[in-house]
């Protein structure tokens, strides 16, 4: 497998201007002859496929839920990044390029990262001419505030419900195409198999989840935008039905899978308050602005916060990094709460929790300042915990969050596979090791938007080819494939829910593969994984028939792809003997316990061939070159 | 804590249901309420028998998914949350509680607790949108919107499409749901040039799917999880009859 | 023509007519109620109102028909949205609770008929003279219609009064909600303006309420008789 990344010489400021100019064109006429199907409906796949429709090009649409409004693009919540430089406040293309590669511990490519910057500006612009009501001060032009580190305030947001606002924008692009009949919208219906007919991807298989029928759909392209995999530590802020199995299949039809162990774990989320949990819930990183991480200098304190007294807290993130204090980056405040809780001093009854104490703040500005910056994150932590975080401190851990890693891409972002796109959290492309804060929106929107009704032209216009039919024997062999695996689940007949399976998979991986990785960990792991399969393959229980809506035989199937996906990830870890970003191996660390990167060995992208069952994959390596930034290390003393 | 549960079961669309009583035992108060059905979901899964099908997904109140009628009201007693940001300590321990799903003509049931919001869907497809070409629009600062009308039409684009405020109302009626987008775009600049077509097709829609019709008694004000005023519902009948009686249709 | 057709059968429409039918309607309780308080102005204002009105001849008959069209169409509408709203829900709840909205206007096709079924035996008793019809022949010294005779002489008996009573107090229940309803339907919804619009509509129609029940309170406890004083 060559990875080719076919980015455009040049210079960086003119590659996608003169890409797009070389790439070849559709003709009008021609476009409605070709059909593509977008699997996926959060801001990436529904801002493509409603942009693709409009463009002429007949699409198919898929989404699991029962509604393209439900992706989960939707819970996010801080904001989107643009280089408008409306504060003017020194932004520019290139500092939310640098910034971007920065935060991804350079680990991304830089040519990917600065067509990003490029079209984040006419994101807004697109957004707001379709209404979205971003916030606006008191003239009428829209407001900025700063995120997630950067020097400059170049973050959109609405309220704190920017994702839904953008992904409402995106569908309502949508529903105007779905109602010209141009895109055609198949709800409750799960992707379960990419069909390829030599080496192309040229449709997919699907279920029909309320009736349960299996069909194949073909297309001249298939686009996956079917979001992360976090919830392969199975407690995370994800939704509870995101998953891997798209990806995951595709991959095993021999799309390569990038970075797998660039996953990004949010140091500030309510923790797990006991075995019913399904998932953690997010509490913005603005509150890390005024309230003091803390635990308590004695492990076993059973006392109540408030009444610790002050020289019996240990302030750890104050005490390690004075300069940056409680507002360390994400990495490095999750690892911190990590370790201390390791140490036997969490708090809460689970001992998995440090405090976020906003005493000191409300002693000086008074409860009702912090009402007015906080009081609707107050209000959520109060309704969830039942605790009153006016007196007593908040309890916070950190959950995974988002994941960099992902199916391989091209510059055009296609995968190893050709036809089969990728787009947003579900490719690898732009954040490297680490995402910065309120860029995965606009990723989402920049792949769905501007980028693919471009680069699939290129595509079309280089191979025409007739449709397939889904009598077709490879669809026939793919049908029969994903009618066995089902069929393979409801045999099993066990005792235990997947679910149960999947909690135990998810709680190994949080500990072993979470904030902090090791060799010997990793390894562990790698051995514990099959036999947590084994468990599943002999025990599991899926009641009921595959012919019906049969919301456990759905998650059994996701829950068998994280089982295996689960080894791939570790697998990456281990392979990447170094630290970046949101990947730390304790092996390599400065002595203050920063990551330790190792640009001389791996400043590459790591992507895994699929090789068949019980073989192991093989890794390929796209090196990263670097020619407009200075490689550097973080420091945040 | 431990509750008697009465959750409606239903095969399918076309069969037909009734209210099967369970009971559930050992609930930390902590636990979400659709937590506490996991839990139900996983013994009834280990002991063989069918879990109870419902929706959900973000489990953060955002998403409009989860779609329970708790006790005779949409997502439960606690207001401005939905069903999955509610916890079992607002219930009392061995209470009986009640577990249906959305009911309405144009929400027919697809299985026990999970219905079909397709004519929401359809509502939008209808004219819930400003159309606008991909790369086609003016700089953002282009066009000031006071902050005001940027607020309101906030408010009303804060739905989630759960679908509360059709269960809730009388009448099964979605003016809630249809003012809101109605608002949503009325408030802004950039609805202004289809202003009157959209309201027009929204309306129509939304009378062809078979949703009720508002007689004003605002039930779906108190059960809205994102606590959407009917000051919504209001400004499209404002719209509706304006474009009505004013629409140069060809 | 076609979008009035299109108009009147979609819901909003529909809705529409409901309210502007209603404000009609409300404009004729608050008309009826100034010409019945003239009672208190005793017989001669009474009896020669009721001949100006009928002097209004042909007129007075587009009046009428106008005003039964006009509730014709009121129910008519009523009727249609109801048997709508039935419909949109076939499955019932097993438990329903009430979270926001008030026993007036979820009941307001009941107040409605029973306000109209009233409004029939009013008009029997009234109009026609079908009930107490030894009342309702009465002529006064000028050879008018003693229309103060028959009110006086009806409201005399505790189960007219009683009837009466109880059907202002649902027109009542009925205005409340209708007359903020007239302004939700028709699109006047301000946050400034709602709480004052919500209580006039409670303030008009406990005002219509009670001007209408002083009529037979008054001759029911001796204030007003056939003297002009205590019978």
């Amino acid at each position: 497998m060559k990875l080719d990344s076919k980015v455009p010489s040049g210079p960086l400021e003119t590659k996608w201007e003169r890409h797009k100019f070389d790439v070849k064109l559709v003709n009008p006429a021609n476009k409605r002859k070709f059909k593509v199907i977008v699997v996926g409906s959060g801001l990436a796949g529904g801002s493509a496929a409603a942009t693709l429709a409009e463009l002429g090009y007949e699409v198919d649409c898929f989404c699991f839920q029962d509604s393209p409004r439900r992706a989960h693009s939707i819970a996010a919540q801080g904001g989107i990044n643009a280089a408008k430089n409306y504060q003017n406040d020194g932004d520019s293309v290139y500092r939310l390029f640098y910034d971007t590669i920065k935060g991804g511990d350079f680990r991304s490519r830089e040519a990917n990262v600065y067509r990003l910057a490029q079209v984040s500006e006419n994101i807004i612009d697109q957004c707001v001419a379709q209404g979205v009501p971003f916030a606006r001060e008191y003239g009428g032009h829209l407001a900025n505030r700063s995120f997630g580190g950067a020097q400059v305030s170049r973050t959109f947001y609405a309220r704190g419900q920017t994702g839904q606002q953008l992904l409402l924008g995106a569908y309502s692009a949508l529903s105007q195409q779905i109602g010209r009949g141009q895109v055609k919208m198949h709800t409750r219906t799960e992707m379960l198999d990419v069909v390829l007919v030599d080496g192309k991807a040229r449709g997919i298989v699907v279920r029909d989840l309320v009736s349960g029928k299996i069909e194949s759909h073909s297309a001249h392209a298939v686009i996956l935008a079917t979001g992360g995999y976090s919830p392969v530590f199975f407690l995370s802020t994800n939704a509870v039905n995101c998953n891997v199995t798209a990806t995951y299949r595709a991959y095993k039809k021999g799309a390569a899978f990038a970075n797998p162990c660039y996953t990004q774990i949010h140091p500030t989320c309510i923790p797990v308050s006991g075995d019913h949990q399904s998932k953690l819930t997010l509490m913005s990183e603005s509150l890390r602005n005024d309230g003091r991480i803390w635990v308590p200098k004695a492990g076993d304190d059973k006392r109540a916060a408030k009444d610790i007294p002050e020289d019996q807290r240990d302030y750890y993130l104050e005490r390690k990094y004075p300069s940056f204090g409680n507002l360390a980056p994400r990495d490095i405040a999750s690892r911190s709460a990590k370790e201390a809780c390791d140490a036997g001093l969490g708090v809460g009854d689970s001992k998995r929790g440090v405090y976020l104490d906003f005493a000191d703040s409300i002693n000086r500005l008074g409860e009702q300042a912090i009402s007015q910056r906080y009081g609707n994150l107050f209000h959520m932590y109060q309704k969830i915990t039942g605790e009153n975080p006016y007196q007593s401190p908040m309890r916070i851990y950190p959950a995974p969050h988002y994941t960099m890693g992902g199916l391989w891409v091209d510059y055009n972002l296609m995968s190893t596979i050709p036809g089969l796109f990728v787009l947003g959290e579900a490719n690898f492309s732009d954040h490297g090791a680490n995402r910065l804060g309120a860029s995965a929106l606009m990723q989402g929107l920049a792949d769905g938007y501007f980028v693919i009704p471009y680069t699939i032209g290129q595509y079309f216009a280089s191979e025409f080819l007739p449709l397939v039919g889904t009598d077709h024997e490879e669809f026939k062999k793919a049908e029969g494939d994903v009618t066995d695996n089902l069929q393979r689940l409801l045999n099993v007949n066990g005792s235990r829910s997947s679910m149960s399976i999947h909690r135990e998979l998810g709680t190994l991986m949080f500990d072993k593969c979470g904030m902090a990785r090791n060799e010997e960990g990793l390894k562990d792991t790698l051995k514990k994984i099959p036999e947590i399969r084994d468990e599943f393959w002999n025990n599991v229980k899926v009641p009921g028939d595959s012919q019906c809506f049969n919301q456990a035989l759905e998650q059994a199937a996701r829950v068998a792809d994280f089982l295996e996906f689960a080894e791939l990830l570790c697998r990456d870890a281990l392979a990447r003997d170094e630290s970046c970003g949101g990947h730390f191996r304790e092996e390599h660390q400065t002595e203050d316990g920063e990551a330790k990167r190792n640009d001389e060995d791996f400043a590459h992208v790591a992507a895994w061939e699929y090789q068949g069952e019980d073989k192991e994959p093989v890794r390929h390596v796209e090196p990263l070159e670097f020619e407009n930034v200075k490689l550097s290390t973080r420091s945040y003393k | 804590m431990d509750f008697k549960l009465h959750v409606w079961r239903q095969k399918d669309r076309n069969s037909e249901g009734r209210m099967l009583s369970t009971k559930v035992e050992g609930i930390s108060p902590d636990t979400s309420f659709l937590e506490m059905l996991d839990i139900l979901n996983q013994r009834l899964i280990e002991e063989g028998d069918e879990p109870i099908a419902f929706d959900n997904d973000c489990r953060e109140g955002i998403c409009g998914m989860c779609s329970l009628v708790i006790n005779g009201v949409p997502h439960g007693p606690e207001r401005g949350v939905t069903a999955c940001q509610l916890h079992m300590r607002s219930f009392q321990s061995g209470q009986d509680i009640y577990i249906e799903p959305w009911r309405a003509k144009a929400f027919p049931v697809v299985r026990d607790l999970s219905v079909d919001r397709g004519s929401f869907d359809r509502i939008m497809a209808a004219g819930g949108f400003a159309s606008v070409r991909t790369g086609g629009a003016p700089d953002a600062n282009a066009v000031p919107i006071a902050k005001e009308q940027a607020d309101l039409a906030f408010d009303a684009a804060a739905c989630i499409g759960c679908g509360a405020c059709v269960a809730s109302c009388k009448n099964a009626s979605a003016m809630l749901f249809v003012g809101a987008k109605v608002s949503q775009f009325l408030h802004l600049p950039q609805g202004e040039p289809e202003r009157k077509r959209r309201v027009l097709k929204m309306v129509d829609q939304m009378d062809e799917e078979g949703f009720g019709n508002c007689t004003n008694t605002y039930d779906c004000e108190g059960v809205c999880p994102k606590e959407i005023k009917v000051r919504v519902i209001a400004e499209m009948n404002r719209e509706y009859l304006r474009a009505s009686l004013s629409h140069d249709e060809t | 023509m076609n979008w009035l057709f299109r108009l009147f059968r979609s819901s909003i429409g529909c809705k529409g007519i409901m309210a502007l039918t209603g404000i009609a309607l409300f404009g004729f309780v608050i008309a009826h109620l100034s010409g019945n308080l003239l009672i208190f102005g005793g017989p001669d204002a009474m009896n020669a109102y009721a001949v100006s009105l009928r002097e209004l001849g042909p007129l007075l008959w587009v009046m009428r028909l106008g005003l039964l069209a006009t509730v014709l169409v009121h129910i008519g509408a009523a009727m249609r949205l109801t048997r709508q709203n039935t419909d949109a829900r076939p499955v019932p709840y097993v438990r329903r609770q009430n979270v926001a909205s008030t026993a007036a206007s979820r009941s307001m096709m009941m107040t409605g008929l029973t306000v109209a079924a009233y409004t029939v035996f009013h008009l029997a008793h009234l109009t026609w003279g079908f009930i107490l019809h030894d009342f309702a022949t009465a002529v006064d010294d000028q050879g008018r219609h003693d229309v103060y005779y028959m009110v006086v002489k009806g409201f005399q008996q505790w189960w007219m009064v009683f009837l009466y009573v109880v059907a202002m107090v649902i027109l009542a229940v009925h205005l409340r909600h209708g007359i903020s309803s007239f302004f939700q339907t028709l699109g006047f919804n301000h946050p400034r303006w709602n709480p004052i619009l919500e209580k006039s509509g409670i303030g008009v129609a406990t005002l219509i309420f009670l001007g209408y029940v002083s009529i037979p309170a008054t001759v029911f406890f001796g204030l007003v008789g056939l003297d002009g004083g205590g019978s």
